[in-house]
């Protein structure tokens, strides 16, 4: 099987029930992206493929021969690290570290629907959902964190999106 | 002795026993300062870019996978494995079991004997019987899910029921604390009371959850020395009982655990995937990788146990409480010692001469019940301060009023004083930046579709010292390393360490470099019951101390006169580069142990929780609006992984309040929502902004950088606060946790 992952080309023997998420972890050494459940219950597997987030774990690598991949390897390094990643580190967006890939690269994925204008669950506009703290929260809640750093990873990604104070928290009937 | 090492460059040691309190704190008079900065954590560039390995991520030569195979009764005996079935799978190397040697049960925190050994005999449900290995991870899951459905195994009658057995319930022997407790006549006190209080609580199973499944890499070296990557909070202790369990000296046993994503208590003790990995590597003399699948973390690591707790208040007409009983049942497999300490902190938060606190335990064929984030307080708490809220309504008092009424001056059973206690003052900041006098009349603050309720609670976590050492090398650079086999698990303690070693040796953070968790250091307390920062800590502080006089040695001066700041020894109106002190580099070994200190003083973080729910009148759901901690737990040495730790307490509250439950087949104890899907812990659309503040402290009694632990403090009483705002919100009181919409519905007001 052949890859692109990272802007790397890889050739690879796996099995064709390998996961994504197994592909990357087992046979090239990629191990940032993480396994929290290989159910896709838990969003620590989350890439990117094609621009988009998915869970690695539901995905075989098999379907994903002639797709463009990016990991949390590829989004920056610990001396250069992604606008996200830093935030995350000056936010204390995490504890234990192991979900954090994981919502990064959700973060990642997540910013640019929201810039596409895409709604959520909680938008009271399907057409015009700005993003506030709480569309942040909602669309973030496919990345569990344990430890639950869940406040400070809404403070990394609002402040890369660059959201006001008066942006962030806007008035709703129900705060929660 | 000591002076040939020192002026060879060698290692000396520093041990300090707790007898004595310790005023004085290098860290008071550093002049660095860099001690409870907010700093970013040392180890998160790695982190961030998924660079930090963890268990499962170290790329060893020709490994070979392996994959557990749980047994499919609750109680019983393998009586034929059909190994053939899973050989015959493609790609499948050999099936492994050892009846004698795989571990039945995980093991406990601290133990340093193997846990309960032999899968011949099945004692639970998903209890692993063998695990399959195969040249992938694949084809042994494969052959392992072929072999679970073959297995044939003799079924016995298990007991699977707490409510079942409840009368054959057993007093456990002592634990952290001892089962049970008397004092004064706690009948006659509750006859005479003028207000009583008589309620029952009930807690279900929980499961830790750490996002890092457990795991282990085996392999052994030609002379035998068995190095296990693994998922530990306790690496010296989990060494020993590895060793135990494959009949080995500890010194043949490594362990290497440099980053744990979580443990919460499930990694404390070894779990199975441990022995079978290394009795597999050492069968197919080559290493072999066993991870855990989610659903066996769930069936076959350590729960939270069940319990319920009857808790009676009695109080004078002032609020003033006279009697307080807490009798409590929890449940464990047979045989084992731990018992869920429900009522820890029952036996120090409030006043009362007459007292009861009682630990039963119901022998249950389920899997292992043992610790998880503050046992004893996270779910006794959930009782006693759902209790003193309704206390307080019963007297129509304020709550926070019931509380500060009920401050008592010393222990009220051991009659020592506290080492520092600031409930009152917790609660009062809590109040005022909370905005506590806004707080509504039962079910009278109704906006739209939404009742909003607040709640208070007091938090409260005992503190422990635990033996640990650590050693600190100053190189010919005049930079520092700190060694331990210490863990960070999400806690900091990269980063304090480092802290403390900058501050006392006067360095820039950058030079400092910390190794943990790895046992051919020297051993750390490990990471469990809060005592992580306070105990590997002091044990830095020491070894950093016992630099420092060798320093002044150097140059010539008395160490209390010398300032260190800036890689720059300053003392004599001389200021030297450190560098050129040390010559090829010096290096000390820091011990810390616990002594009379924790006899002599009572010790715990101590604070105060308040909670804004919101809760939907038509359909009663619950959203935590609002979650602000006011809390104090010594010196805080990093202000913000201090602030994480405590959110992250509280978030656990939160999902201990409203949604977490292990569900247990009845049919075979078996764990029924084994997943993260099923079993719901808190996501980020249930959390809120959290707010947390500290209160200025040291503990002198408690060690010598004066802190205390904050990783457990967050969650004992935050799910009471919760409950207690639902309280408030809808006027509807539930016992039983967690707090699902199908228990409030009925109770609602009318729409
Ligand atoms: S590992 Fe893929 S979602 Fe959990
Ligand atoms: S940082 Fe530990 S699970 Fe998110």
């Amino acid at each position: 099987m052949h890859f692109t992952i990272n802007g790397q080309h890889h050739e690879v023997e796996a099995d064709i029930r390998t996961s994504l998420l197994d592909l990357a972890r087992e046979h090239l050494g990629l191990t940032g992206s993480k396994k929290g459940c290989d159910h896709g219950q838990c969003g620590a597997c989350t890439m990117l493929v094609n621009g988009r987030r998915i869970n690695s774990c539901l995905t075989l690598a098999v379907m994903h021969q002639d797709d463009e991949i990016v990991t949390i390897e590829g989004l920056g390094q610990p001396d250069k690290l992604h606008p996200l990643q830093a935030a995350f580190v000056s936010h204390d967006g995490y504890q234990c570290g192991y979900c954090t890939p994981g919502q990064i690269c959700s973060a990642v994925g997540m910013l640019d629907e929201a810039k596409k204008g895409w709604p959520s669950h909680v938008s009271a506009d399907l057409t015009d959902a700005p993003l506030d703290d709480h569309e942040i929260s909602e669309r973030m809640s496919g990345n569990i964190c344990r430890c639950a750093a869940y406040p400070n990873i809404v403070d990394a990604i609002a402040e890369v999106a660059g959201l006001s104070d008066e942006q962030r928290q806007p008035e709703r009937e129900v705060a929660a | 002795m000591l002076g040939l090492e020192k002026l060879f460059g060698g290692d000396d040691t520093n041990a300090l026993k707790m007898d004595e309190p310790h005023p004085e704190s290098l860290l008071d008079t550093g002049a660095q300062d860099v001690i409870g900065k907010p700093l970013d954590r040392i180890d998160g560039p790695l982190k961030v870019a998924g660079r930090a390995t963890y268990a499962a991520e170290y790329d060893l030569d020709n490994v070979a996978y392996g994959f557990l195979v749980g047994s499919t009764v609750g109680k019983g005996k393998v009586v034929d494995l059909h190994a053939e079935i899973a050989k015959a799978v493609p790609g499948v190397i050999d099936v492994i079991t050892d009846y004698k040697t795989f571990l039945r049960n995980p093991g406990q925190g601290g133990e340093t004997k193997s846990p309960t050994q032999g899968v011949e005999s099945v004692d639970y449900w998903g209890e692993p019987v063998a695990i399959v290995v195969g040249e992938s991870y694949e084809a042994a899951r494969d052959g392992a899910y072929r072999l679970q459905q073959a297995i044939d195994f003799e079924t016995k009658e298990g007991r699977y029921n707490l409510d079942a057995y409840r009368d054959e319930a057993k007093t456990p022997p002592p634990g952290v604390i001892p089962p049970d407790y008397k004092q004064g006549d706690v009948e006659k006190a509750l006859a005479e009371a003028a207000v009583t209080l008589d309620a029952t609580y009930d807690t279900p199973s929980q499961n830790s959850a750490a996002m890092e499944l457990h795991a282990s890499i085996a392999s052994w070296d030609e002379d035998g020395r068995l190095t296990i990557h693994g998922a530990y909070q306790m690496p010296s202790s989990d060494r020993q009982q590895l060793a135990d369990a494959l009949g080995l000296s500890k010194d043949k046993v490594r362990i290497i655990a440099r980053y744990v994503g979580g443990g919460f208590g499930s990694k404390l003790g070894i779990a199975p995937e441990s022995v079978a990995a290394a009795v597999a590597a050492k069968t197919l003399g080559r290493p072999v990788k066993a991870v855990m699948a989610r659903q066996q973390v769930f069936d076959a690591t350590v729960r939270r146990s069940d319990t319920e707790q009857r808790v009676r208040l009695g109080a004078d007409a002032d609020g003033r409480i006279t009697a307080i009983a807490h009798e409590t049942l929890g449940s464990n497999l047979p045989g084992e010692g731990f018992f869920e300490p429900t009522g820890a902190s029952t036996h120090f938060v409030y006043p009362g001469e007459n007292r009861l606190i009682t630990h039963r335990v119901v022998e249950l064929d389920r899997l292992l019940s043992g610790s998880m984030r503050a046992p004893g307080e996270a779910v006794g708490m959930l009782a006693t301060e759902s209790a003193m809220d309704e206390l307080a309504d019963k007297i129509g008092m304020d709550p926070i009023e019931l509380r500060r009424r009920n401050e008592p001056e010393q222990d009220p059973q051991k009659q020592v004083p506290f080492s520092t206690r600031q409930v009152v003052p917790a609660l009062d900041k809590g109040a005022e930046l909370f905005g506590w006098d806004k707080r509504k009349g039962v079910a009278e603050d109704r906006r739209g579709e939404w009742f909003h309720g607040l709640g208070v609670a007091t938090a409260a976590r005992s503190n422990v010292l635990q033996p640990s050492a650590a050693k600190v090398t100053i190189d010919g650079q005049g930079r520092a390393i700190v060694e331990t086999d210490m863990t960070d698990i999400g806690t900091g303690t990269y980063t304090i360490l480092a802290q403390i070693t900058a501050e006392i040796l006067g360095l820039p953070i950058e030079v400092v470099t910390v190794h943990l968790g790895d046992t051919d250091a020297p051993p750390g307390a490990g990471s469990g019951g809060s005592w992580g920062a306070g105990s590997s800590g002091s044990s830095v502080y020491l070894a950093c101390e016992a630099l420092r006089k060798q320093v002044a040695d150097k140059m010539g001066v008395a160490a209390e006169t010398m300032t260190m700041k800036d890689g720059r020894v300053i003392a004599d109106n001389r200021s030297v580069p450190l560098a050129e002190l040390v010559g090829d580099g010096m290096s000390a070994t820091g011990e810390i142990k616990p002594g009379k200190q924790e006899k002599e003083t009572t010790q715990a973080s101590y604070g105060a929780h308040f909670v804004e729910v919101a809760v939907n009148a038509v359909t009663g759901e619950v959203r935590v609006v609002r979650m602000l901690g006011v809390f104090a737990g010594g010196r805080i040495l990093n202000e913000k992984t201090a602030r994480s730790q405590c959110i992250g307490g509280m978030v656990f509250g939160i999902g201990g309040a409203l949604t977490e439950e292990i569900v247990h087949d009845p049919r075979n104890g078996r764990v029924a929502n084994r997943d993260l899907a099923e079993y719901h812990v808190p996501a980020n659309a249930d959390v809120p902004q959290i707010e947390v503040h500290f209160l200025p402290e040291r503990d002198v009694h408690a060690n010598p950088i004066h802190a205390k632990g904050l990783g457990e403090l967050g969650i004992s009483g935050a799910g009471a606060a919760i409950a207690n705002a639902i309280h408030n919100a809808v006027g509807v009181r539930v016992r039983s946790f967690p707090i699902t919409l199908d228990k409030l519905l009925d109770g609602l007001p009318p729409v």
